[in-house]
């Protein structure tokens, strides 16, 4: 299939987390539909990752999926689409290509900062730079952005966008823009997803670092009781425990750390394919999720004085869905 | 998750905006539901920006006790740590910290000055005075 036709109308749709978001977006206008749980599950994105190496200001990498660019790695090697992706050593360069792109009709997705996105409220403005979103059009000085995060699309400045688009620092986006060029016309969807959930069974179970997967949620449940213990307790644990938790329920996560993302991803995939047995595996994950929820809201609780500070409590719960989560790889990956 | 479990606490911290969030329906199936919040996400949230404010105001009294430079205030006020300026910037670490003393920092040329200008969104002239106030 080829795109020298014009593009349909772009139709905005509000995403639970950005890469997916504009993947799936971005794919589906280009005539292949594909739902965010769908394009999450078929990447094999979903994770848990506890690098204590890794700051984020001044705290240990908490991830609860894998890292940025791997849903458009992961959607692009198991569908085999192509992508024309550019980054600019220039500003100026990358904004006229931006200009040229949209004066040829084009739809295309960024890399950008959020910090320097004005339309994000001061709250939420952090300098992650791997933040994606789609630009459809431009107003004279305002570009028209379909940015999945928010219900309805937003305008951004010129001089705001570039910003955002040059930001520097970790991640940096180098002005990273990309279209899909080429999307095969028979896609064989259970190879897809079958590879996506073996690539991701033996990221959760099989990782060689028990920092990785659900040895690494038992791990930060360690972590937790060990600084509890610690004379930095008192100051540094709420603050610890808020990282945790703002980690897996800030922005994008679709709720409990992506957990509810991949379990719509099983249920659909389940009707898809026709089995059942993915459906059986969707409500486990979902069970999941909960108690994911259920650690989040403890552990709020806790810092916030309302229940005491119960580290050996918390500890229990991540052991709890560590297992729940392990439960439920061994028989997807042993049917597949 | 069911869909009339998804947490719609009223916050100041988003200004209305709602984040998707994944639920199931009255049939079981899966669908997107936009959230107006949750507790123990935006008081994480605010706890995050809260520390960084705190940090940037006792950057602020040291800088006007002559105990750090204007940078360091200039970085927390960006929500920005060492490790974040030193590799927007290209500079090492230690030497972040460095241009944190007063002294080398008023004799920093315009030449390194224009990198810190760039990443932190100020102009040169900015970056060497304190604000009045730092809220």
């Amino acid at each position: 299939m080829s795109y020298d036709a014009a593009p349909l109308a772009f139709e905005h749709r509000q995403s639970a987390h950005c890469e997916t978001g504009v993947v799936s977006s971005l794919l589906t206008h280009h005539g292949l539909p594909i739902s965010e749980p769908m394009a999450f599950g078929i990447s094999a994105s979903m994770a848990f990752a506890y690098i204590p190496l890794v700051k984020v200001a001044g705290m240990p990498l908490i991830a609860y999926r894998m890292r940025p660019g791997s849903v458009m790695r992961g959607v692009s090697e198991r569908l085999k689409i192509k992508w024309h992706k550019q980054r600019f050593k220039d500003e100026a360069e990358g904004m006229a290509a931006l200009d040229a792109a949209l004066a040829d009709g084009k739809v295309v997705g960024l890399q950008t900062s959020v910090y320097w996105l004005p339309y994000f409220p001061e709250n939420m403005r952090f300098h992650f730079n791997a933040h994606n979103l789609i630009v459809y059009g431009r107003d004279g000085d305002e570009y028209l952005i379909s940015d999945p995060l928010f219900e309805e699309p937003v305008r951004c400045p010129r001089a705001d966008l570039q910003k955002a688009r040059f930001a520097k620092g970790a991640l940096a986006s180098k002005g990273l823009m990309y279209y899909p060029t080429d999307i095969p016309a028979d896609i064989d969807f259970e190879c897809a997803i079958k590879s996506g959930i073996s690539r991701n069974y033996k990221y959760m179970t099989k990782a060689p670092l028990p920092v990785i997967g659900v040895r690494g949620m038992k791990y930060m449940a360690r972590q937790i009781v060990k600084l509890s213990k610690s004379d930095k307790a008192e100051k540094y644990l709420p603050l610890y425990l808020g990282h945790i938790v703002r980690m897996q329920e800030e922005i994008g996560t679709g709720g409990a750390g992506f957990r509810f993302i991949y379990a719509a991803f099983l249920q659909e995939a389940s009707e898809l394919i026709g089995r059942p047995d993915w459906a059986e595996a969707s409500d486990q994950l979902t069970d999941a999720g909960d108690e994911w929820r259920r650690f989040a809201l403890m552990a709020t609780k806790m810092c916030r004085g309302r229940s005491p500070m119960n580290a050996e409590k918390l500890r229990d719960q991540l052991y709890k869905i560590s297992d729940m989560e392990l439960t439920l790889w061994r028989p997807l990956k042993a049917n597949l | 998750m069911k869909k009339d479990e998804v947490p719609q606490d009223a916050n100041d911290t988003y200004k209305g905006v709602k984040k998707l969030l994944y639920a199931k329906g009255d049939d079981g199936s899966y669908e997107g539901v936009a959230s107006e919040g949750w507790e123990p996400d935006f008081t994480s949230t605010e706890a995050a920006v809260a520390e960084f404010e705190r940090r940037r105001d006792e950057a602020h009294a040291r800088a006007k006790a002559g105990q750090t430079s204007e940078l360091e205030y200039y970085m927390l006020a960006r929500r920005l740590d060492v490790p974040d300026l030193a590799m927007a910037t290209g500079f090492p670490g230690w030497r972040v910290k460095r241009h944190f003393k007063p002294a080398t920092y008023a004799k920093l040329p315009d030449r390194l000055m224009a990198r810190y200008a760039d990443v932190l969104g100020h102009s040169i002239a900015e970056l060497r005075t304190l604000p009045d106030h730092s809220a």
